[in-house]
């Protein structure tokens, strides 16, 4: 369902360049708008030129007479040589203005408000000073300067949300930074544009913008461990996600789970959608997961257990608790 | 021919193409004459153009419709890569030489290349570097970490196939073949003219094809010492490119485009260099600025050492080596985009005939527009952080490769087929074949920049249904087809011409340079007789002033 809502989300406002959100996408599409300009002016040029000349001084039939054999002109020459120097001064300049609008140089103090490592093929997500961690949707302050750190856990990914901004890889051993000032609260959409490996397609972003109220208190329900399973079908599959092999990839914080080779689980529940934006969150979609991960997400990290569907059916429920 | 200087003769020992020696096949394959070389590197060129194509219909099919499922990602991945690796190394560059060997020493007065059996040495490792890169389907995977192969996904931890070392043993291989042509490409030109073929009377095709020798010799070292340290890497365990052990992942990026960007210009310039001499022809005119069009190549081929981190804007190198290769990339923009006004100011006034070659050359002055454009779109370093690495990067480079490559070589095609033969290329369904093609080429690529406004990355082998991915995407798929079935047609037209096709004369064309002085196709001499070389069009000269 939510594939649904998705479609007509973007629909109405579409996920594009052409549709700035930040204060930095903002200054990215009005250079490329003027450049739009120029390259359609200079393309309009070229066509009509070629089939002026075309039509013009296109071969008749019973015409013998020999063409001017000009060899150049030195005046002409020139002009073609400048008009196109000067076009191009005027965008370096532009170029460099931009660039340093929206990447600014960096106080060497300045703490990021939010880390994300690229993971083969889900994206990690940490909030240093409140020490939150999840996954794959990362809530932002609207109306606020954010700085971001871009760490990658493996191969090179990069972090591209097109109505947000510049994209920015993600390169082994080494942090990068990303700044975005994001307009309004909303939902943005993008996906990791540097090819990863198998599941590149779908390592999609979904950041959700709120305001600084509303991202205050989801930062705080976020601080909390995860909740207790309450029935017993529950307590079933945490007992199993401990002692299978679950913990030894995935983290529960407030339980003996900590590795981050898969995504942080603490309140999975309360996500939207799962495997970047593959399939929906719930309990059935979760189960099929679950059960069968290569046939979902092939060739993903997490490999096809031998599960009893009971025991799928249990971790599915525990899971779906986890808010 | 009292006049010319020292050219070695080749020997009848030799077999050559107007020698029948009824050995057949053989007769081929031992060949060192330069023109069965140069049309064997056609041929070359033909057959991985017709898989490099599958792979891509292929490509297009699986991403026909949102969601689709007829390639694995794992699938997927081998061919897009295989797809632009094949383009790159056994299609331009073969298609390059193949002209390039086969007409120089035409064009110059020569009767054979300097090194007449490093040329087939050229061939031959090239051709068998194509096959060693494409026996790895069988020997357990093709490479699948993208034509540019960026570590550390090429390393063993996360492409653990042997694909990759296919690619890097395969590439070895066809480098040392592209080296070795370029050496003797420089020594025949430099030292086989006619007399009074000075530098500046050189044709401007014999002139392309010697500036971008000197440009492929400068380039490879970086690509074959990135090669080898890559395959160290991965049989050896060193630990170059392998970040877990603290190698780096840049270096790779820098090695790769430091080749990789002149590489761009490898597959342009000859090309340029037969428009340059397609253009005067068809419009009975002299080139327009010859001494612009030579000098700028220099330029080109300087420049192009110095633009590679354009491909690396959003890596993170910073603002001022991000401006720095900016201004590099726009400087570079200049004397490519100029020419576009050299060609067309070479067309006006004169009485211009629209043969299929011509208009392969007039659909490339418009094609090449669109892909300069949104090349330059690219050197601005903000746009480029936006667009690159998405749909728009695929819609260019097809623009510059297709509509620039391809096209000036099909207008090259369709201009020495007479000369390579005897026979027409069949003019009419030339025409038929011209449409299908520009139409085909312009379904396909021209909706791919608004994808990639829209948000679409590349390299992706599915996407989410979301607003106006599955009806672009679909009407990509469309021009590809019409593209696959236009090769078809060609194909047949190349034959069917060969065998049936009206014969053509020493000299359909009426043109300017001394290729069409000799029989067509010449004998394995390519010269008896030849006339004083004083100007830039020699045959010109010759047919004015008997």
């Amino acid at each position: 369902m939510f594939t649904l809502k998705l479609y007509v989300t973007h629909f109405f406002f579409l996920q594009s360049v052409e549709n700035p959100a930040s204060f930095q996408a903002e200054k990215i599409n009005h250079l490329f708008n003027v450049f739009n300009v120029a390259a359609a002016a200079m393309l309009l040029l070229v066509c009509v030129l070629v089939t002026y000349i075309c039509i013009k001084f296109r071969q008749k039939k019973d015409d013998a007479r020999e063409a001017s054999q000009t060899t150049g002109n030195k005046k002409l020459e020139a002009l073609m040589i400048g008009i196109p120097t000067l076009l191009l001064a005027y965008f370096f300049w532009q170029t460099v203005s931009v660039e340093n609008a929206v990447a600014a140089p960096l106080h060497p103090a300045q703490q990021p408000d939010v880390i994300i490592t690229g993971h083969q093929w889900w994206w990690e997500v940490e909030y240093p000073a409140s020490k939150v961690i999840t996954a794959n949707e990362v809530h932002l302050p609207a109306g606020k300067h954010i700085l971001m750190e871009l760490r990658t856990a493996d191969v090179i990914h990069d972090w591209w949300v097109p109505q947000l901004g510049n994209k920015m890889d993600m390169i082994p051993n080494t942090k990068n930074y990303l700044q975005v000032d994001i307009n309004k609260p909303g939902d943005y959409f993008g996906a990791c544009s540097e090819f990863c490996g198998a599941q590149h397609a779908w390592m999609r972003i979904h950041v959700i913008a709120q305001s600084q109220n509303d991202f205050n208190n989801w930062l705080d329900s976020n601080t909390t461990n995860a909740h207790q399973p309450t029935d017993s079908l529950a307590m079933r599959g945490a007992y199993l996600f401990q002692t299978k092999t679950c913990a030894s990839c995935h983290r529960i914080q407030g339980r003996n789970a900590v590795s981050n080779y898969g995504p942080d689980l603490t309140h999975v529940a309360s996500r939207q959608q799962l495997l970047t934006g593959l399939i929906d969150n719930n309990e059935t979609e979760l189960f099929k997961w679950i059960n069968h991960p290569q046939q979902i997400k092939e060739d993903a990290h997490m490999p096809d257990f031998i599960f009893d569907k009971d025991s799928v059916q249990a971790i599915a429920h525990y899971l779906a608790q986890l808010k | 021919m009292s006049e010319s200087v020292n050219i070695p003769e080749p020997s009848k020992a030799f077999p050559g193409i107007g020698v029948s020696t009824d050995q057949g096949l053989l007769q081929w394959i031992s060949s060192v004459d330069h023109k069965m070389i140069g049309i064997m590197y056609l041929l070359v060129s033909l057959l991985f153009f017709v898989i490099g194509g599958a792979e891509a219909l292929l490509m297009r099919t699986q991403l026909a419709l949102p969601m689709n499922h007829v390639l694995s990602p794992e699938a997927y991945d081998q061919f897009f890569t295989m797809h632009g690796t094949t383009m790159i190394f056994l299609v331009a560059m073969p298609a390059i030489f193949g002209f390039a060997v086969y007409f120089t020493p035409l064009m110059i007065g020569a009767n054979e290349m300097a090194f007449p059996r490093m040329n087939a040495f050229s061939l031959w490792i090239t051709f068998f570097g194509g096959l060693l890169l494409y026996f790895s389907f069988f020997a357990g995977g093709a490479p699948d970490a993208g034509w540019f192969n960026y570590a550390p996904l090429n390393q063993k931890n996360y492409s653990s196939g042997p694909g990759i070392d296919y690619y890097t043993m395969g590439l070895l291989l066809t480098g040392i073949g592209s080296v070795t042509t370029s050496v003797n490409l420089v020594v025949t030109i430099l030292h086989y003219r006619i007399k009074g073929m000075k530098l500046n009377k050189l044709p401007l095709f014999v002139w392309m094809v010697l500036v971008n020798s000197f440009l492929l010799l400068a380039a490879f070292p970086s690509l074959n010492a990135a090669l080898a340290m890559l395959l160290m890497d991965r049989q050896f365990h060193a630990h170059f490119f392998n970040t877990s052990n603290g190698g780096s992942a840049l270096l790779w990026q820098h090695l790769f485009w430091i080749f990789g960007h002149p590489e761009v210009y490898i597959v342009i310039l000859p090309p340029f260099g037969i428009l340059s001499e397609v253009f005067p022809v068809f419009s009975r005119k002299p080139i327009f600025g010859y001494s612009f069009i030579a000098a700028s190549s220099v330029a080109i081929a300087l420049l192009a050492f110095g633009v590679w981190a354009h491909h690396m804007f959003a890596v993170g190198l910073g603002n001022t080596v991000d401006s720095f290769f900016s201004a590099s990339s726009m400087l570079i923009g200049i004397p490519t985009g100029v020419k576009i006004f050299n060609w067309l100011a070479t067309m006006y006034g004169g009485k211009i005939k629209f043969t299929v070659s011509m208009m392969f050359a007039v659909a490339f002055l418009v094609e090449f527009t669109i892909g300069g454009l949104s090349g330059i779109a690219f050197s601005i370093v903000p746009i480029d952080w936006q667009l690159t690495d998405t749909y728009y990067v695929v819609a260019h480079l097809h623009y510059v490769f297709i509509g620039g490559t391809i096209f000036g070589l099909l207008a090259g095609l369709f201009y020495w087929f007479p000369k390579m033969t005897g026979k027409m290329l069949n003019e009419k369904l030339g025409k038929w074949f011209f449409w299908l093609f520009a139409i085909g080429f312009n379904v396909t690529f021209l909706v791919q920049h608004v994808l990639g406004i829209l948000g679409m990355p590349r390299r992706v082998y599915t996407y989410p249904n979301l607003p106006w991915y599955g009806i672009l995407n679909f009407i990509s798929t469309v021009g590809a087809f019409m593209m696959g079935a236009s090769m078809l047609l060609l194909i047949y037209l190349v034959f069917k011409s060969k065998k049936s096709g009206e014969v053509a004369g020493n000299d359909p064309w009426d043109a300017f340079t001394l290729e069409w002085a000799t029989t067509s196709p010449s004998q394995l001499k390519n010269f008896d007789e030849l006339p004083v070389v004083h100007g830039r069009r020699p045959l010109w000269d010759w047919k004015k002033k008997p």
